[in-house]
């Protein structure tokens, strides 16, 4: 069993309001030292055998065309999870 | 008669008032399934409102690949009129058929209000029926309303005439340039924000110069489809 994370972050470009909204309840609550929050989104995807190059390619093809949208969103990683129990 | 189709998702909201507004308007609304690729040879497509799919993933992001979604999208390239109203513009940008996106509105409330938006492109398929420039009111109702796209694509859509409806009175999403709504390079794929079909039948829609809930100024949209498809 292997896993693969897809991260997704949304572009620097594009306001992130829920960012803002969580940088400013952390604010509320005592942790002023973050000045900025962005968020973003974390797939795992998990195959049967190991992670091979050929399914780093399609999670990336993946992320690409279904799990971001890249007219606000960007593909930021894609890497295997080296975590997992075999 | 001619016939319309309105799809359902699996969280859509506003199939049978978009429904209703056709048959108000004088065609005959068929009920088109999101897992049936067949669009039953209707003359034109409704993708109504609500919240296909949870807006899981993104939202409209899971419906664009419904297999009614597969003949939309064909059939919108030869020419098809579709309408996206609310999630339904959020599918069709999901599904390349409208550029841009829509995210979280910029306040990060819910918005529900009666919207009055002015009418930039009276010559699409669903916009005939007004006048250019003039002012309409109608339902808006949403949290992941504002639009966004690069400077390059608003540039494009303002030197083309693409978008179609701007909010007035004041920017209720952070929308890029108060932009309410736009259409394709060929003006039969129309989405926007706001519900026309929620202001159709006197007693039902938003204030109008009639007296309270007398406003209907969105039925249009859907007599503009009727008049546009028989010439």
């Amino acid at each position: 069993m292997g896993r693969v994370v897809v991260d997704v972050m949304p572009k620097p470009e594009i306001l992130d309001p829920q960012g803002k909204a969580v940088a400013a309840a952390l604010s509320r609550l005592g942790f002023g030292q973050f000045a900025s929050v962005r968020q973003g989104k974390r797939f795992e995807l998990e195959v049967d055998g190991d992670v091979t190059d050929e399914v780093l390619a399609a999670a990336r093809e993946a992320g690409e065309q279904v799990l971001s949208n890249p007219v606000i969103e960007d593909v930021v990683a894609v890497y295997a999870d080296e975590q997992v129990p075999a | 008669m001619t016939r319309i189709g309105v799809v359902t998702f699996p969280g859509t909201l506003d199939d049978r008032d978009a429904a209703r507004a056709v048959r108000l308007a004088g065609g005959e609304p068929v009920a088109l399934w999101h897992a049936d690729a067949d669009l039953h040879g209707v003359d034109a497509v409704v993708l109504p409102g609500g919240f296909s799919y949870g807006d899981y993933l993104r939202a409209g992001a899971i419906s664009r690949f419904a297999p009614v979604m597969t003949e939309i999208v064909d059939a919108a390239h030869r020419g098809l009129p579709v309408l996206g109203i609310c999630n339904g513009f959020q599918v069709l940008t999901e599904a390349h058929l409208l550029p841009g996106s829509m995210i979280k509105n910029d306040h990060l409330h819910f918005v529900c209000r009666e919207q009055v938006l002015s009418v930039e492109n009276a010559d699409t398929a669903w916009t005939r029926d007004y006048t250019q420039g003039e002012r309409i009111t109608i339902p808006l109702k949403n949290q992941d309303g504002q639009y966004v796209a690069d400077e390059r694509t608003l540039d494009e859509l303002e030197g083309e005439g693409r978008v179609v409806f701007r909010y007035q009175d004041g920017n209720p999403n952070g929308s890029r340039r108060g932009i309410a709504g736009i259409c394709n390079a060929r003006g039969n794929v129309v989405g926007l924000m706001p519900h026309p079909e929620h202001a159709v039948e006197a007693g039902f829609g938003p204030d109008g110069p009639k007296g309270p809930r007398s406003g209907t100024d969105g039925l249009r949209f859907f007599t503009s489809v009727l008049h546009a498809l028989v010439g």
